[in-house]
């Protein structure tokens, strides 16, 4: 389907519309150039009318990377659909880049297919320095030989009409060319753009509408044929957010008052909404001098009675752990928020991994016991936070909500949620404290107790880390020490009583059952639901629960020949030779096979981005046929 | 027991307390510890200060002088080596009704907590910060503390500490922001009591250097200024420590300093010959980050939906 022109002057011919079931699209620019906007603002209009959307943000690691090159690729993958979409898909259907170089580092992210349609600034070809000249010259040639679809776009032509600095309006103008190119509504588009401008004031708005309205016409003008996608039917309202912003009104909803936090990506703008937001209820941001003095910040309001969470990374979650293991040693309610990115060390800062689960289970020294959950979609950071909470009071210590990279910048349509004044944090208990019961007054069943809160009479009591009995006396002696340490657990096992064996996607017995954790959950249904429909007998299960982990799950597995794992952290690969014998499993196959005494198999990856389902379903494809021969 | 908030139940009266009304465990202290002077001059503080023990919380890190908590019926968080300013800023945000006092040591403080420690004076949140300064770590049996004097010989450092010690009160009074800084010694009560109620009293953060004794490790620490008081130097002023005349007497070295004068102040506190007690700096100006984090507590339930309502719907599609 070669629906592209490229003379500027052809003739506008009758649309043809082509009816689509989804759509990938890319805008990559050097930083500073606005791709990111443009994306958000295509793939809202997108939610806004009626479509399935995921939208991750293409994100450099540096501020301002030196322009024209491969690691400053900046701006949006934006994931269009006929039904909702949970992971950010396979390989790019259109790209607009606004360089050669940037596009690059969407190749090397193994971004685009044979047949990507490019859409490419073409003002390098004519640009005063030779070497730029030769460079997109021959990345032009290179490009279609590897067989994607180029088309040269005069975008700073177009721009330099309505304003000086086309690098301040370009990305307003793509938004008019794919507004044309996917048929959205383009009043609608005008609005958000009107929004969006709105307060730098008419002659920057003014500007803005007119490159809209020029990237529009171009492409009304030179594109013949054009794609729509149809909109879903569910009627209920939606909002659309990006992972760390539901965290962030989850942790509104939930009523907390303290978000004590230092900067780190990718946790960071869950406490940018916060501070934005937080006053109109009442809270506040504590941005401390590190993580430790975060974490104790959090843990002496908690102490207080004040609801409090703490958010982080990966290495200040390292810094955090001696704080952790006081919040469970002490039985001190705090809700603690890993958004995980690349490591060990500073690693990967922008970059998707889930490679903390066994940190943030076993990391700090001593037996510390910790409830851990893992939301799976935009919509469960914001829930999540809520029953995180509630758990962390309820069972009176530290509770882990692990989310990620990939969920902190994709965008997710997901329905409104309802608010409650009970699901916020009960006011302080100040009513007198009956002095005969003890600051932990285990359930020798449950081994929980409710807490004195500092200002209740009759219940003072010296909270510490060192070994303690009921009374919060410090005790060495050793039978108090296997006995409380044992009160702590059965909290975990008291709450796993109550919790249900987790939901399958697909049918509960068969070949293979694919287990993950976290965002991996949208890219590893597709991969099922497309083998499936092959015929395989291939079902799959996301764990909410990581700790306590959800009742059942030994008897799940063996109702599947086969189970295992799907994550993005390392693992040693099942074929090479250097690891024969001593191959170091994924951490979530690690936890399971210790748990359930199953042979639990994995495939885990540390490529720096989200799992496509395509590769995927290779591999489980893969992993099957295997197991097919091993029973012939 | 109806879980019911009783925040606004008045005390018609304050009550009246006695010493027993604070006395927590019995102090498990050596013989001759200045901690135990430091716990009696803070007991008898909060009963003349008609302090509710259940108002009151004592925070600490670890360390000997940390176990203070424990000896005081109040609440307490006996918490992590290094980190009480942390958590004791932590329960200052949101509860201005209670009466926060820390109890660190200069191992606690002045080097694994330092970071804290310079931060905290900067926030000048409301407490009293009581910086017991035995010159070395004592639970952990003698090693070098940052304030040990150089060629003290240690655990760590056998042949003598290498290098000169860190000055506490410099350190304080450089930070911006810091409000009151007074320096004390464990075995002249009514000095030491003084400079507590004064701190007590004080609307922010409070720094309280207490020389304090330690027999057992560093018994020859403060002889001298013990034999021979004219080694002290006592710094009076009307806006500084109060103290009676008959105590002024006890002190012939002496120096009208005026705690508004912070540049004199760092001369005093450089001293080597003299050990100066008394107030240093006192600004009761300075900005307290507390105020800033206790706004919207009386924020309501039905304020926090309407407001995240809107909120959500700046996002609907
Ligand atoms: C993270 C950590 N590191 C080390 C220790 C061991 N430790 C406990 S107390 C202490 C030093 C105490 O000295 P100081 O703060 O001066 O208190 P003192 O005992 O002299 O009152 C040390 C090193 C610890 N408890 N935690
Ligand atoms: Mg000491």
């Amino acid at each position: 389907m070669n629906h592209i022109v490229s003379p500027v002057t052809a003739k506008i011919q009758k649309d043809a519309v082509t009816l689509l079931d989804e759509h990938i699209v890319e805008i990559v620019s050097d930083s500073g150039e606005g791709a990111q906007t443009a994306g958000q603002i295509f793939g809202q209009a997108s939610a806004m009318m009626g479509n399935g959307v995921w939208t991750v943000e293409i994100i450099p690691a540096e501020i301002e990377p030196p322009s024209r090159s491969v690691p400053g690729a900046s701006g949006n993958r934006i994931r269009v659909g006929a039904r909702a979409l949970h992971n950010a898909g396979d390989k790019a259907d259109v790209v607009i880049g606004f360089n050669e170089q940037v596009l690059y580092s969407r190749i090397d992210q193994g971004a685009f297919k044979k047949g990507t349609h490019i859409f490419l600034e073409n003002k390098w070809e004519n640009d005063p320095r030779e070497d730029v000249r030769n460079t997109y010259n021959e990345a032009l040639t290179d490009l279609r030989e590897r067989g994607y679809k180029v088309t040269g776009v005069p975008m700073e032509a177009c721009c330099l009409e309505y304003v000086r600095d086309a690098r301040r309006g370009k990305n307003i103008w793509v938004l008019g060319l794919l507004c044309r190119l996917y048929n959205r509504d383009k009043d609608l588009m005008r609005k958000m753009i009107t929004r969006r401008f709105q307060a730098k004031g008419e002659k920057v708005l003014n500007s803005n509408l007119q490159l809209f309205e020029s990237g529009f016409s171009w492409a009304r003008s030179n594109l013949t044929q054009t794609w729509r996608i149809p909109p879903r039917r569910d009627d209920r309202p939606h909002v659309v957010m990006n992972g760390n912003q539901a965290l962030a009104m989850g942790c509104m909803a939930a009523g907390m008052e303290i978000c004590s936090m230092y900067p780190i990506t990718p946790a960071t703008s869950v406490s940018h909404y916060l501070a934005a937001n937080f006053k109109k209820v009442g809270g506040f941001v504590h941005q401390a001098e590190d993580e430790i003095a975060a974490i104790g910040f959090a843990i002496g309001a908690s102490y207080a009675g004040k609801t409090a969470v703490t958010i982080t990374s990966g290495p200040g979650l390292a810094l955090k752990t001696e704080f952790i293991g006081l919040a469970v040693m002490a039985e001190v309610p705090l809700v603690i928020v890993d958004v995980q990115r690349g490591g060990p060390s500073t690693g990967l800062p922008t970059k998707v991994e889930q490679s903390d689960l066994l940190a943030v289970l076993h990391g700090s020294p001593g037996d510390a016991p910790k409830i851990v959950l893992a939301p799976s979609t935009i919509e469960e950071c914001f829930h999540f936070m809520i029953t995180a909470r509630r758990l962390a009071e309820e069972f009176r210590g530290p509770v882990f909500v692990l989310s990620d990279a990939n969920l902190a910048t994709g965008v997710q349509p997901f329905p409104r949620p309802r608010l409650s004044e009970d699901q916020l944090s009960p006011p302080i208990d100040q009513s007198d404290w009956d002095p005969d019961v003890a600051p932990y007054n285990w359930d020798s069943e449950s081994g929980l107790s409710r807490r004195p809160i500092p200002g209740q009479r009759g219940g003072a009591y010296v909270l510490t880390g060192l070994g303690h009995d009921r009374h919060s006396k410090v005790v060495y002696e050793s039978g108090t020490n296997q006995k409380t340490i044992a009160m702590r657990s059965k909290k975990l096992a008291a709450l796993q009583r109550t919790l249900k064996p987790p939901t399958i996607f697909g049918d509960d017995t068969g070949d293979l059952l694919v287990v993950g954790w976290g965002s991996t959950r949208g890219a590893v249904e597709e991969a099922v639901t497309r083998l499936r429909k092959q015929g395989r007998k291939i079902s799959s299960v996301n764990l909410q629960f990581l700790s306590p982990l959800q009742p059942g799950l030994t008897e799940m597995f063996r109702r599947f020949k086969k189970v295992m794992t799907i994550e993005i952290n390392y693992s040693d690969k099942k074929d090479d030779p250097a690891f024969a014998g001593a191959r170091r499993p994924a951490q979530l196959a690690m936890l399971l096979r210790a748990r359930t005494l199953i042979d639990i198999d994995f495939w885990s990856r540390v490529p720096g981005s989200p799992l496509q389902p395509g590769i995927l379903v290779d591999v489980l494809k893969h992993r099957m046929d295997e197991m097919r021969g091993a029973t012939c | 027991m109806l879980g019911l908030k009783t925040d606004w139940v008045l005390e018609p009266e304050p009550r009246d307390y006695a010493l027993a009304d604070y006395e927590g465990c019995q102090a498990k202290w050596c013989p001759g510890c200045g901690d135990h002077s430091v716990l009696n001059a803070v007991q008898r503080l909060c009963r003349d200060e008609r302090l509710p023990p259940e108002q009151t919380v004592f925070v600490s890190g670890i360390g000997c002088s940390s176990r203070f908590p424990h000896y005081m019926k109040t609440y307490g968080f006996h918490g992590l080596h290094g980190r009480a300013l942390p958590v004791a800023s932590g329960i200052r945000a949101r509860r201005p009704d209670l009466n926060i006092f820390v109890a660190t040591g200069d191992g606690d403080c002045c080097s694994i907590g330092t970071a804290h420690w310079i931060h905290a004076l900067r926030y000048n949140m409301k407490m009293v910060v009581m910086m017991f300064d035995n010159n070395i770590y004592g639970l952990t049996k003698k090693q070098t503390s940052p304030t040990t004097r150089r060629g003290r010989r240690t655990n760590t450092h056998p042949d003598g500490a290498f290098l000169s010690p860190m000055n506490p009160i410099t350190v304080s009074l450089g930070v911006p922001n810091a409000s009151f800084i007074a320096q004390t010694v464990d075995w002249n009560p009514p000095h030491l009591y003084a400079t507590l109620r004064e701190a007590f009293h004080h609307p922010g953060f409070a720094f309280v250097r207490v020389m304090q004794r330690c027999p057992h490790f560093t018994g020859d620490n403060f002889e001298l200024f013990q034999t021979d008081p004219s080694k002290i130097l006592l710094m009076t002023h009307p806006d500084g420590v109060p103290v009676d005349d008959a105590l002024i007497r006890t002190f012939t070295t002496r120096v009208e300093h005026d705690p508004a004068d912070r540049m004199n102040a760092f001369n005093h506190a450089m001293r080597e010959d003299v050990l100066p007690i008394g107030l240093f700096y006192r600004d009761e100006e300075a900005e307290h980050y507390d105020s800033y984090t206790r706004e919207g507590l009386d924020t309501t339930p039905a304020e926090k939906v309407e407001a995240m309502d809107k909120l959500l719907d700046l996002y609907c599609v």
